[in-house]
């Protein structure tokens, strides 16, 4: 029965939750490997031949597929970085929404209704200029280049 | 944990320390969460095959086992087990082997918060919907290992596809689940459940309207996020092959699917837990509480499985602007709107 301080802190205290997490990521990682070397006792092993050659329905693969990737696919990504970071933003408030309100007034739900106004404007923003749109229209292309931007 | 640690104390006593008691009560929670998995997949698989047939006028698999294909998911895992372990020649093979492993981990660890019944949750964690949020992303960055290490075109053009659409979709399934935030004060989804108690009226979904627009935003998002049909374009068989997962065999190939059936249950668990009363039956005191739970969710699962069937698949310009263009300004009014509405009925404030 005797254990360091720090980890009986840990059985007991705040951060059992978290503990657990850690033991979750050590049995997913040891359930693969158990499921796998399962499989390796059972499954044929001959390798080589033209079956480790990429598939690309039947042909011969031309190329490496490490390829560039289209533009629009960042654009997404930078979209989500600046939605995530608001979500994110957004949780705080919403747990102490209640409380606070009752401190304060409606004064916390106005601070958050003025950042999400912001947002929206920013929202609102890319879409006018075509960004969230997957296939940019031929006109508004065309009407970017002429006016020069 | 909880039942766990109290089962494992009345059977060891005071032989366990209360370090090893955390051990022994976290592993055998994973554990069974694990099998909580693994039964999906056999499971769902049958299942969706026997609600496919049954939409297409069709009986679906009826050979294995002796009642309408029942054995045919083991025989499908008998199969998978015997099947070689190919890893292409031209594929980046550390990469390649370990996203089946991040896609199966991350599903595994968002279990750990899932409220099954009162005290049967692994993790009661304070952060609980957060980090639900936060380990099932780990699956974007799967998908894309995946499609990347495969050095095949169908496989990246995929998981290019995949991850997009799960970052999208994953900004309105997380405004989706704030309203309910702001009403019950906590992350914790012990008491987010605990908060629904007093029949079907007291859940979340029928709060307000804005909460029920909330819900089907959450519910819409969901299946956008596990990659299933209408919105299953990483694996669009018809143009992709099988998208990003096209050059695994194998057991590696049924970590893709066994995370796939149980990321469908659990964004179906997450969805009865935030909105649907968890544990809480219609009326009534609790009675059941797991039982009530598990039907909820897996009604939830068929109403997805049919949603799947019946409505054609999504163009990929036209999945950007369902996401950004309506459910995005959507989930911020419903956001606003919840927020007016506590105000206004002197919930808050």
């Amino acid at each position: 029965m005797t254990q360091t301080p720090c980890l009986a802190a840990v059985a007991t205290g705040l951060h059992a939750g978290y503990a657990t997490v850690l033991l979750f990521l050590l049995f997913g990682i040891f359930f693969g490997n158990l499921a796998l070397g399962i499989a390796r006792l059972v499954r044929p092993r001959k390798p080589g031949g033209e079956k480790a050659v990429t598939y690309e329905c039947g042909e011969l693969p031309s190329g490496s597929s490490w390829v560039r990737f289209n533009i629009r696919f960042y654009l997404v990504a930078l979209f989500f970085i600046v939605f995530d970071v608001e979500v994110i933003f957004l949780y705080p408030w919403a747990v102490v929404f209640k409380p606070l309100s009752a401190a304060a007034g409606s004064l916390v739900f106005v601070e958050m209704a003025m950042f999400l106004g912001i947002l929206a404007i920013g929202l609102a923003y890319i879409w006018v200029k075509g960004d969230l749109d997957w296939v940019k229209s031929l006109a508004r292309r065309s009407g970017t280049e002429v006016g020069g931007e | 944990m909880q039942v766990m640690t109290d089962l494992f104390a009345r059977i060891f006593g005071d032989g366990l320390s209360s370090l090893g008691l955390l051990v022994a009560g976290g592993l055998t929670m994973a554990l069974i969460m694990a099998l909580v998995m693994a039964s999906c997949a056999i499971v769902f698989t049958w299942a969706e095959r026997k609600v496919a047939g049954f939409i297409q006028s069709r009986y679906g698999p009826m050979r294995v086992g002796r009642w309408h294909g029942v054995l045919q998911p083991v025989a499908d895992m008998v199969k998978i087990l015997g099947k070689e372990d190919i890893v292409p020649r031209d594929a980046d093979k550390p990469l390649f082997m370990l996203a089946p492993f991040v896609i199966f981990v991350g599903s595994l660890m968002a279990w750990a918060a899932i409220p099954f019944a009162p005290g049967f949750i692994a993790a009661d964690l304070d952060l609980g919907l957060f980090y639900i949020f936060a380990v099932s992303s780990a699956a974007t960055i799967g998908i894309l290992m995946a499609g990347w290490a495969s050095n095949n075109k169908w496989s990246l053009y995929g998981a290019a596809r995949g991850a997009a659409q799960a970052v999208s979709y994953e900004i309105p399934l997380a405004l989706a689940c704030i309203p309910v935030v702001m009403i019950t004060g906590s992350l914790n989804m012990n008491d987010i459940v605990i908060a629904q108690q007093g029949g079907i009226w007291r859940w979340h979904f029928l709060h307000d309207p804005f909460l029920f627009v909330a819900f089907l935003l959450y519910f819409v998002a969901s299946i956008a996020e596990v990659n299933r049909g209408p919105f299953d374009l990483p694996e669009t068989e018809s143009e992709l092959v099988a998208g990003y997962h096209t050059e695994y065999t194998g057991m590696r190939f049924a970590f893709f699917f066994l995370a796939e059936y149980a990321n469908l249950f659990l964004v179906s668990c997450v969805a009865t837990a935030v909105f649907l009363g968890g544990w809480q039956p219609l009326f009534g005191p609790v009675f059941l509480p797991g039982l009530v739970f598990v039907i909820k969710a897996v009604l939830l699962v068929l109403l997805q499985m049919w949603l799947r069937w019946t409505l054609p698949r999504l163009r990929v310009d036209q999945l950007m602007h369902v996401c950004w263009k309506v459910m995005v300004p959507l989930a911020l009014v419903c956001v606003l709107g919840a927020g007016i509405w506590m105000l206004a009925t002197g919930q808050a404030g």
